[in-house]
């Protein structure tokens, strides 16, 4: 662990780059995990694109005047990783948290390491390299001190943005020592000491102001949407009508006359699969958006729809019905599941539907583009910012060091973000205007019909019952277009990662068990929505678990522990085959599926709610839980329907177990937050098309929930966990189990089954 | 000429009297505290002050300002301590923040008319706005806060 690598790139990258004035902390620290895990599969960070950095030069900087600004390089979208990552170098640091600043990094993944926000990926991939970043500038910082005062290191500490000479009682402010520290070599790993976690300030203590709160409550935060430029102009685009249509013929000439239109101009669309690419259409570039809106509106264009224009996806659905009752591809297949069924004393079939689903972020996608100098410079909100600058580089025919991507802050992501067809048109028209900067700005509309939209899915499930009750067989078969669809010619089936989200990984101790997948075909854009194919297949499962129990006559909750069974390490074969477990790219050892730790969010989400307690007539509790992105999940919903068969959620109890927790406030707003998003899309929000074309526009026909109808109160539960506990995703896991809690609430409560979402008006009477 | 006053200052516009209030605050004053999150007032992410009281600045045009007094976000407060937004920060009410701007607008109107609110008054003013994160049970309790001076 002698190897120190000085990178003069980056740092003279950083000289520039960071905050004015600042002086520098240096050197990149050898990983020792990277070195000892070089001969094995590559797991977690280390096999992710460009890895982790935790160099303390590329992170941070301190201003003579003490004030650290520490980078933040992945994209703040609510979950709060602003807050988050810097808070962890700031408590290893021993910063005054009110004299550090927080700046965005720029798209640079080989100086800041991967940076692709998504997964839920941030704190479980750089708590450890950020926590090493934040204690080589302390031990800099002291050794400094030291040096000054001509002690030995050990006779001083930092405290609070200074150094304390404990003997002397001496002192040094960080700003005081920064430019000693900044000569010094950067310890190595072997001589880093982390703090005792006993003496966190900041990490776990979840008492700290989110760091753009001001800005947000003032409206001085700055969006992708708000990017404002000297002499920008304005561009909206007609796309496609129908996925995979391409332009017959375009009369502009109304258009040109609106006032304020500059520019009316074709964007070529890449044919499916386009990955990230745009998909096309005739764009209005113009003085401000409401005339390029005004002058699409004047647009006559007519379409060559292609072989989508006859997906409806009510025909769709009975298709996938169909292909779901057929025997399909299996991929885990313990004891004899067709056996054990036909022996079933008792055997039940159930069949659930989840339906496109739209993002909506309430930002609607946003792009800023200007070209200078053969430089091309990107302006978004992204979730993955290397990602745009690749894309763009590969569109304008580039090398990628031609175009940079500053990231502002993502009003809502939830995986639509990730997917930088926006920003390409932007650096398309751009270039079209001589390199002036252009905005893209999608209206709500484009969002709702133009989106990645969630698949679409049938779950087909049958259980096998002995005399006693008790789960004796298990098929559950799974049906829907795959997101593989963007990247390859439609692969009809699921993805590894697809399938192993909430379908392969059933936590069942069920001796026969069978899990299949039929094939589809996708009509859409498909991509990748919050917690992705969690939410449907947690649906299915969680509904079918509370099914099986009723047909047992048992209580819900102890047949889903029964369900479980003992605790014990879920021995999946982990690998990259549908037929294997992904495990969320995490090594097995470190993250192991353990029922034990289902187990005990489930009684603790049962204990909070008071499982059992009674209750208003026409209410119910439902329980329902999941482990994914390696964080469990469980929560009890009560849900009460009055006599016209209106819903409403009085409570939620939701136990989290993401092992460690860095920010225990934005852990309860995000599992809050996936309560609201669950209530929205299990009750009112689809995505339906016919003739090809998406039947929504905007929140009046796609709706989300409201404040007068989400749940009123969600309390979060958080499983204590010491630092030997790896943490899991936080932004994701919260939402799968709560459609099916809720349908399962609703059964108590009504006795009505929901096998089919959105509830919609299933419960009217 | 559409003479308009936006945060105290006097304005005065040119251009098409149908454009709406929202795309004049933030294409033409880069006033873009106030967002773009729907165009038909189905969201309340553009919410400002008209003559005090709340309305969509995607759904309001020019035309129909003149004279008038409009507040924006940025001008709810000149040191951003209006109680609305201290009990905002104080609660750690935004994830995104996108919607935040028009919440605090449409919760600092529901105040000035309704200074202590119930949940069915929280639900009547307020549920024209918004969240996509979910943070209706923190804007409830930071609305609740603000009129109770708490924050």
């Amino acid at each position: 662990m002698t190897d120190i690598r000085i990178e003069a790139p980056s740092r003279r990258l950083l000289l520039q780059g960071a905050a004015a004035g600042g002086l520098l902390l240096a050197l990149r620290l050898p990983r020792a995990q990277a070195v000892e895990a070089a001969p094995e599969a590559k797991y977690g960070a280390d096999a992710m694109p460009h890895g982790v950095v935790n160099d303390p030069h590329v992170f941070v900087s301190i201003a003579p005047d003490g004030i650290v600004t520490i980078f933040c390089h992945r994209a703040e979208m609510g979950q709060g990783v602003r807050t988050g990552m810097p808070m962890i170098v700031a408590d290893e640091l021993d910063a005054d948290w009110a004299k550090v600043r927080v700046k965005q990094a720029p798209a640079d993944e080989p100086r800041f390491g991967n940076q692709d926000t998504d997964g839920s990926r941030s704190t479980r991939h750089f708590l450890q390299p950020m926590r090493e970043c934040g204690a080589a500038a302390r031990q800099m910082l002291e050794t400094a001190a030291a040096q000054r005062w001509k002690v030995a290191p050990g006779e001083v500490a930092a405290r609070n943005h200074q150094v304390v000479h404990q003997a002397s009682g001496r002192t040094l402010g960080y700003g005081e020592l920064a430019a000693d520290a900044a000569k010094l070599p950067v310890p190595n790993l072997t001589s880093l000491k982390l703090k005792d976690p006993a003496s966190f300030r900041y990490i776990g203590k979840g008492e700290l102001e989110i760091v753009d709160g001001f800005d947000i409550s003032t409206g001085r935060a700055v969006y992708g949407q708000d990017t404002t430029l000297p002499g920008m102009l304005f561009a909206v685009v007609a796309r496609p009508p129908v996925f995979g249509a391409t332009l017959a013929s375009v009369d502009d000439s109304a258009a040109r006359k609106v006032p304020g239109v500059l520019k009316v101009m074709r964007i070529e669309g890449t044919p499916p699969p386009a990955k990230f690419q745009p998909l096309g259409g005739v764009a209005v570039i113009a003085r401000n958006t409401w005339a390029a809106m005004q002058g699409r509106d004047a647009l006559k264009l007519t379409w060559n729809e292609g072989p989508h224009a006859s997906y409806d996806s009510e025909a769709y659905r009975a298709t996938l019905t169909e292909t779901a009752r057929r025997p399909a591809r299996r991929l885990r297949d313990e004891g004899d599941a067709g056996d054990g069924l036909a022996k079933a004393a008792k055997r039940v079939t159930a069949e659930y539907y989840a339906p496109h689903l739209a993002h909506a972020p309430m930002e609607p996608p946003a792009a800023t583009a200007r070209i200078r100098d053969g430089v091309c410079e990107v302006w978004t909100s992204a979730q993955s910012p290397y990602s745009v600058r690749g894309e763009v580089a590969e569109r304008l025919k580039l090398p990628i060091e031609k175009v940079t991507v500053n990231i502002e802050l993502l009003g809502g992501g939830f995986g639509r973000k990730s997917k930088c067809d926006y920003a390409i048109e932007a650096a398309v028209l751009s270039q079209a205007m001589d390199g002036q900067p252009v905005k893209v700005v999608w209206t709500r509309e484009d969002d709702v019909q133009h989106d990645y939209f969630h698949t679409v899915q049938v779950d087909h499930l049958e259980g096998g019952l002995d005399k006693e009750g008790k789960a004796t067989a298990f098929l559950h078969r799974s049906v829907f277009p795959s997101i593989g669809s963007i990247f390859a010619p439609d692969p009809k089936h699921g993805l590894t990662f697809e399938v192993g989200m909430g379908l392969y990984d059933t936590p069942f101790a069920i001796p026969n068990l069978r899990i299949e997948n039929g094939e589809a075909e996708a009509h859409a854009r498909i991509g990748w929505f919050r917690s992705v194919l969690n939410v449907p297949h947690v649906f299915a499962v969680q509904s079918f678990a509370a099914e099986l129990a009723h047909e047992a006559g048992r209580d819900p909750k102890d047949y889903l522990l029964e369900l479980i069974g003992p605790p014990r390490d879920l021995k999946l074969p982990q690998g990259t085959e549908p037929t294997q477990y992904w495990n969320y790219n995490e090594d097995p050892r470190k993250y192991p599926v353990d029922t034990g730790r289902l187990r005990r969010v489930v009684e603790l989400a049962a204990e909070k709610a008071a499982w059992g307690r009674k209750l208003p007539s026409r209410h119910g509790l439902g329980i329902a839980a999941h482990r994914s992105f390696v964080t469990y999940v469980a929560m009890v919903v009560e849900a009460a329907v009055d006599e016209k068969g209106v819903l409403s959620v009085p409570r939620v109890d939701v136990a989290v177990d993401c092992g460690f927790h860095v920010n225990p406030e934005r852990i309860r707003s995000q599992i809050e937050g996936a309560c609201v998003m669950g209530m929205g899309l299990a009750t009112k929000s689809a995505i339906t098309f016919k003739g090809g074309k998406v039947q929504q526009s905007n929140f009046t026909d796609y709706e989300i929930s409201r404040i007068d109808d989400a749940p009123r109160e969600v309390r979060v539960h958080i499983v204590p966990a010491g630092i030997e506990v790896p943490p899991g995703g936080v932004g994701e896991p919260g939402l799968p189990p709560f459609a099916p809690a809720l349908c399962n609430a609703i059964f108590a409560a009504t006795g009505k089954r929901i096998r089919e979402l959105p509830i919609g008006s299933q419960l009217a009477t | 000429m559409v003479k308009l006053r936006v945060n105290g200052e006097e304005r005065s516009y040119d251009g098409d009297p149908a454009m709406p209030l929202l795309w004049y605050l933030r294409d033409e004053l880069a006033l873009t505290g106030t967002k773009f999150g729907c165009g038909v007032a189905a969201c309340g992410a553009c919410t400002v002050h008209l003559n005090g009281d709340a309305v969509r600045a995607c759904a309001t045009a020019m035309g129909d300002v003149e004279g008038q007094a409009v507040v924006t976000i940025e001008g709810l407060s000149k040191d951003g301590m209006h109680p609305v937004q201290k009990a905002w920060r104080s609660i750690n009410v935004p994830q995104c923040g996108y919607c935040q701007a028009g919440q605090i607008m449409q919760a600092a109107a529901l105040l000035q008319q309704t200074p202590n609110p119930t949940d069915e008054d929280i639900d009547g003013g307020m549920q024209g706005n918004l969240c996509r994160c979910g943070t209706y049970q923190r804007i409830r309790a930071a609305i609740k806060a603000a009129a109770r001076g708490a924050a």
